[in-house]
């Protein structure tokens, strides 16, 4: 197999090599690429909707039905990483495992027997590692500063680098933090596995149902110069606050997803014992 | 001889991308445990959208956020100034489907160890030929 | 656009990928991935692509790297490849 890969790969290599002595001088301002169609984009951007980022404002209102449709691919790897892996919980009995907190004696209770929670008896998993007080205080603090930021790239990709997307993962990969400093049973306590469903379900609705408010007050689908009248602002200004509009969507979605697909690999679908 | 030396020394950066191409697709062909191919695989991904987001680059120009947007009225916007959006609006539609496959090739590669209880290419082979 | 910087973290990062391929332990690979990512994320915002740098930030060398992780936690350690 190595021989054979390595004859593809050099005979691939070597027709690209070939091809890419055709290819324009790098950094070149009238190469084809510049100057068919980004030259409106960049000219007619303000004038339109008002939105200083030109990359924002090209992908949720010049092309915003790629971004749709980007959305619902994401929505469809949670769910299918959950079919994949998530095992129902009646399959095996459970077993517990307890520890005493003065004397560090554990104990091991099968059949689903289970102490109610006291002081005594704390609960652990099965690979178990003493709790580091500084790993855990220390994101304790750190995860609402975080999440603040994450909201923040959101709202402010109109006029700096950032927008739904990468907010949405900020977003995530703070409860991520969650999971990892602490159990993951903490972080499912927090938000539950029936709340992170229905949660990547209600971004890509409100993306869509954007599109689909914009259709029913007679213009085109995703086409937000129809929220003017909704809004009772400017054709323009309604564009722009139509493109903020689907990014929280986007942003729920993606934070939903990175949670979903985490906690189901991590797990193996069991949701006992995180890393 | 020299118009070749200079062809050669003026694209350097197209032989980079191509040679990282060309490492992710031989590691997903000839690499045996599951776990390098993915890794394989998202070099490949990557170091395509650096080549499309090279493609944008324009000499002396800034990034593609309009200055001054707010302030005067009717500012004047010239296209060679910034360089070209378009290319990095499609690769973020781009990273983001990368990490969605990551995760369902990770979670593939998760119940095939849960079965066969081996990552290595060969060694599931040969369990399932044997069945 | 210094060409001598992107010269640089281009060599670096062709040194990642092979290393990320060629280490035996997977958890080595894994992290060498989550390196190769940030370099990429470096060359992306010298060429000026500020949007698609914060995303590979976030995703790749953030998110991405956690998932590895966890599925090598979850499968076994160690390759002979």
């Amino acid at each position: 197999m190595r021989i054979i890969g390595l004859i593809i790969v050099v005979v691939t290599g070597a027709l690209l090599i070939y091809a890419a002595t055709d290819f324009p001088a790098w950094s070149d301002p009238a190469s084809p690429a510049s100057t068919y169609l980004s030259p409106y984009y960049i000219e007619k951007t303000m004038e339109e909707t008002s939105v200083p980022n030109i990359v924002t404002a090209v992908l949720a209102d010049y092309r915003g039905f790629d971004t749709m449709f980007e959305t619902t691919v994401i929505f469809s790897a949670g769910v299918v990483c959950f079919f994949l892996l998530r095992i129902p919980r009646r399959e095996e009995p459970e077993i517990r495992y307890y520890r005493h907190v003065l004397t560090g004696v554990t104990i091991q209770l099968k059949e689903g027997y289970k102490i109610p929670p006291s002081a005594d008896f704390e609960r652990i998993d099965a690979v178990w590692t003493p709790p580091d007080l500084i790993i855990k205080t220390g994101c304790r603090i750190l995860i609402p500063f975080i999440q603040l930021f994450g909201l923040y790239v959101i709202a402010h990709g109109h006029h700096s680098p950032g927008g739904g997307f990468q907010g949405g993962v900020i977003l995530g990969a703070s409860i991520i933090l969650l999971a990892i400093s602490h159990d993951l049973r903490t972080a499912v306590r927090r938000m539950s596995e029936k709340l992170i469903a229905i949660l990547c379900a209600v971004g890509v609705s409100i993306y869509a149902g954007t599109g689909a408010l914009c259709l029913l007050l007679k213009q085109n689908f995703l086409d937000y110069s129809a929220l003017a009248g909704v809004l009772h602002v400017d054709p323009i200004t309604a564009r722009s606050h139509g493109i903020l509009m689907v990014e929280i969507g986007v942003g729920i979605a993606v934070l939903a997803t990175m949670i979903w697909i985490y906690n189901n690999i991590s797990s193996a679908g069991r949701y006992r014992q995180g890393l | 001889m020299t118009d070749l030396i200079s062809t050669v020394v003026a694209k350097y950066n197209y032989w980079i991308y191509i040679t990282l191409m060309m490492i992710g697709l031989y590691a997903m062909i000839a690499k045996n445990n599951l776990v390098k191919k993915i890794v394989g695989m998202n070099i490949f991904q990557t170091a395509i959208i650096l080549f499309y987001v090279s493609i944008g680059v324009k000499k002396g120009a800034t990034i593609p956020i309009l200055e001054h947007a707010h302030g005067h009225e009717h500012h004047v916007v010239h296209a060679v100034d910034y360089i070209n959006p378009l290319p990095h609006v499609l690769m973020l539609t781009a990273i983001v489907v990368g990490v969605a496959t990551l995760g369902v090739a990770l979670a593939l590669a998760i119940r095939i160890y849960n079965n066969y209880n081996t990552l290595e290419e060969d060694e599931i082979l040969a369990q399932i030929r044997e069945k | 656009m210094i060409w001598p910087i992107d010269l640089a973290i281009l060599t670096l990062v062709v040194i990642a990928s092979i290393g990320a391929l060629m280490v035996k332990d997977l958890l080595g690979a894994a992290i060498l991935f989550g390196s190769y990512s940030f370099m990429m994320c470096l060359l992306w915002s010298i060429m000026g692509a500020v949007d698609v740098a914060f995303t590979e930030a976030s995703v790749g060398a953030g998110v991405s790297t956690v998932f590895f992780v966890a599925a090598v936690f979850r499968t076994s350690r160690r390759t002979k490849d």
